[in-house]
């Protein structure tokens, strides 16, 4: 009861602070943005997700979403390949570019902009296929059929997402016989194989121990020299190790956005102090 | 008390009793059937019994029973024993099989030189070797100096016998097709009010045919003169003499005189027989090897028709359908199906596939065969499709199952790779599914081949007189008759003339059924164990 009526304050209180900030938007300026986001909402039938988000992603650094559960961090990132219009009932208002592209003009290939914007799961969900068709997979839907350049984009993949040398000599076998921090990796290397430009991961690291972890970690601050990197997190401490700048979401609207390093130590807001301080969420 | 039921033992004792008793029955069943049906083919003893009106007998003891009786000394009522014998020689005796009461017998013996014939009519022959005579003329006399000859001369005659059914059946048959052939095309040309010139042309095919046919039936006439030029004089028990050609006979041995391993070798031989052979005598006799070879192909037809087609209907239910009351009531009635009678499937196969469809086929494509109905009367197809109608419910609940479980998170890993919904379906879904929909069209497949009823009314036959697939263009008559195991089982259980030797046909017939059963089974789950492997290995 108590709770209720403190997020029903809390509420009000963000709504009171949204109605100040409407008349002018202040996006928060980064280098060289590859997606922008202007004025989305997003409705779950009459419920809404997603307000008012202006937003800019910096090009090649890896951003990190936070905030508490259902606070939208992950239909925002799903906005980003449209996989929340898989959700009958989701309904989108307002732009996404990329590149400066709008990716809910009609006109979208949806499947083109998938291949520009790979993603990673929560849960690593590898095919029932061996190990390499799981990689070879993007190319294949693509038209691609030549053995050698499918070869040659597992090695890559395989290798840019570091997994090449404990698998090189069971490429053949199936995918679902790896340990988990194997299987999440084996998921990136087949998102990175189709060469996205953006890369979105979603708590990638939710269902890993601690030194699978830290491997994905290590991956992460390794693609992101290649890669645009958008990872939520639930973690706080994993967003601050791995990322340049982050986003602290509440209630389905932005609530501070900054470098990672102004977040977590000095944040302008008294609701991302207490969330990163630990104080709620 | 209480907490004797509350630790749950008894629970646990109730099940696994449950269990056992199921299990027990299953086994039981399978006992029955394997111990009445794989005897019938061990050659048996023959046995003589002297009677006290002095009278002979000589058979195969078949049984013995305790009846109630009135005893032939005391003229009370006390239990006593009776035998029951296979006598066999029913063109001389009229009866195969004769009871005799246990205190009738005087004394019994086993001759050495008893012989057994199985014949190409008239069943079982049991007796004695009198003298053998070709071309009227006796070549030799007596059990001992006729034996070697006897049964060389046989494996002679068994190979003209093929000659015959060569030329009679599958040349003069091919020949008396040609000639229909062709008459069907005069008669469709006719009724199109064609020329005169091309019927004559056809017309001199025919004759040519013809001539063909008579040369045949010439050559087939001599070998019907060697056929019974030698011929086999016995003796049956009471002293009766029957002349018969070698030629009928299809196998002679002396079961008294055998060795264990001549009897092993028989038995296989007679194994071999019975799934290789065609039924003779009103199908209590030979093999069943049109039974056999039709209950595959119309399972294997059914299983073509079934899988692709559950499937697709599954795939629109759980894939594409949008989830709804409709969907639902859709899938109810869909799990009711499973339910209904076959019979009633059959019921609807009739006025639907024959007279519908079938009639319609007739109608366009073999208009100058009727009145004659080509598919338009019961044949392997329809029935293969009738039992598709009946067990695509099984298909489309397995694969529905099956398709529920792959994991919405796999999906979505295809479609954020840029895969389209269809691709997605078909490279990742199905694959993953493949486990439980070949469980569905296993448990189709089992369903399937011990069906009957609807079958005696769509197709099935108690003799076809070609298999569904022949030599001859376009070698696969799917619109033919055909037989079935399961039918074959009640018809010569029941239906026979001679249910008494046809008894352990029914059991043989059941036994094979099952081994048939078992085996489309078996081949279905170790595809479906490969696939499980390839797909699942152990993940954490």
């Amino acid at each position: 009861m108590a709770t209720e009526n403190v997020e029903q304050i809390m509420e009000n209180e963000i709504e009171n602070m949204a109605e100040e900030r409407k008349a002018p938007v202040q996006k928060f300026e980064v280098p060289d943005p590859v997606v922008e986001v202007n004025d989305l909402n997003l409705y779950y039938d009459t419920k809404q997700a997603l307000k008012n988000v202006y937003m800019d992603i910096p090009k090649n650094k890896a951003t990190a979403f936070i905030g508490p559960s259902g606070c939208g961090k992950s239909t925002l990132l799903r906005c980003f390949n449209r996989l929340n219009d898989l959700v009958d009932a989701a309904r989108v208002e307002g732009e996404v570019l990329i590149d400066g592209d709008d990716i809910y003009d009609p006109s979208v290939d949806i499947t083109e902009l998938r291949r520009r914007v790979g993603m990673v799961f929560q849960k690593s969900n590898p095919f029932p296929k061996s190990i390499y068709e799981n990689v070879a997979y993007g190319a294949r839907i693509s038209g691609e059929n030549r053995t050698s350049v499918l070869d040659e984009i597992v090695e890559k993949s395989l290798k840019g997402a570091a997994l090449w040398d404990e698998v090189r000599d069971r490429l053949k076998e199936s995918a679902l016989g790896m340990s988990g921090g194997q299987m999440q990796r084996l998921c990136i290397a087949r998102a990175i194989a189709v060469e996205p430009e953006v890369l979105l991961m979603d708590e990638p690291c939710s269902a890993l121990d601690p030194i699978a972890t830290g491997k994905i970690e290590d991956l992460i601050a390794q693609l992101k020299e290649n890669y645009t990197i958008v990872i939520v997190t639930h973690n706080m401490q994993q967003a601050s190790r791995v990322s340049d700048y982050t986003v602290f979401m509440y209630l389905g609207e932005i609530i501070e956005y900054n470098s990672t390093e102004t977040i977590f130590l000095n944040p302008t807001n008294k609701q991302t102090e207490d969330y990163v301080s630990g104080k709620f969420g | 008390m209480n907490k004797f039921w509350k630790n749950g033992d008894p629970f646990v004792w109730l099940t696994g009793v449950a269990l056992m008793f199921s299990l027990l029955m299953i086994a039981g069943l399978l006992w029955l059937i394997m111990a009445k049906g794989l005897g019938f083919f061990w050659p048996a003893g023959v046995t003589e019994f002297e009677l006290q009106n002095d009278t002979k007998i000589m058979g195969e003891i078949t049984a013995h029973e305790q009846i109630r009786g009135i005893s032939g000394k005391s003229d009370t009522v006390e239990d006593k024993f009776r035998t029951q014998l296979k006598i066999g020689n029913r063109d001389l005796f009229g009866l195969d099989f004769r009871w005799i009461d246990d205190d009738q017998i005087v004394s019994q013996s086993e001759p050495k030189y008893a012989v057994v014939m199985e014949r190409r009519e008239w069943g079982n022959f049991y007796g004695f070797i009198k003298e053998i005579t070709k071309n009227g003329a006796v070549i030799c006399q007596g059990n001992e100096e006729c034996w070697p000859k006897l049964e060389e001369d046989i494996l002679v005659y068994a190979n003209i016998y093929k000659q015959i059914r060569k030329i009679g059946k599958s040349e003069i048959g091919g020949i008396n097709r040609e000639i229909e052939n062709y008459r069907l095309k005069i008669r469709g040309i006719e009724l199109k009010g064609g020329n005169p010139e091309q019927i004559k042309q056809i017309e001199a095919k025919i004759a040519d045919e013809e001539n063909k046919y008579k040369e045949k039936e010439k050559e087939l006439s001599v070998l019907y003169e060697e056929f019974t030029k030698e011929k086999v004089v016995m003796l049956s028990v009471d002293g009766r003499e029957k002349e018969m050609a070698l030629g009928n006979i299809v196998l002679a041995f002396r079961p008294n005189a055998m060795n264990w391993f001549q009897k092993a070798s028989l038995y296989a031989h007679r194994v071999w027989g019975f799934v290789s052979d065609e039924p003779r005598e009103a199908n209590t006799e030979g093999g069943v090897f049109p039974a056999i070879f039709g209950t595959i192909m119309m399972v294997l037809i059914m299983s073509i028709v079934v899988l692709p087609f559950g499937v697709l209907a599954a795939l629109y239910l759980r894939e594409y359908a949008k989830q709804g009351t409709l969907v639902r009531i859709v899938r109810i009635c869909v799990n009711n199906l499973a339910g209904v009678p076959s019979i009633v499937f059959g019921v609807f196969a009739v006025g639907f596939f024959i007279y519908g469809i079938g009639a319609s086929i007739d109608s366009f494509f073999f208009s100058e065969a009727l009145p004659n109905p080509t598919f338009g009367t019961g044949g392997i197809l329809w029935a293969s499709l009738t039992l598709a109608l009946l067990t695509v419910p099984v298909v489309i609940v397995a694969t529905e199952e099956g398709l529920a479980a792959v994991s919405q998170e796999i999906r979505h890993g295809s479609l954020a790779l840029g895969a389209t919904k269809f691709e997605t379906t078909w490279k990742i879904v199905i694959p993953s599914a493949m486990p439980a929909i070949l469980t569905g069209l296993i448990l189709a497949i089992a369903r399937a081949t011990g069906e009957v009823a609807p079958l005696m009314i769509t197709g099935v036959v108690k003799l076809a007189p070609q298999l569904p697939v022949d030599g001859y263009f376009p070698y696969v008559h799917l619109e033919r008759k055909f037989m079935h195991l399961g039918f074959h089982i009640y018809d010569v259980g029941f239906q026979s003339p001679n249910v008494e030797a046809a008894k352990p046909m029914v059991f043989t017939t059941a036994l094979l059924l099952i081994l048939i059963v078992i085996a489309l089974n078996l081949t279905a789950i170790v595809i479906r164990n490969r696939l499980k492997k390839k797909y699942t290995t152990s993940a954490v």
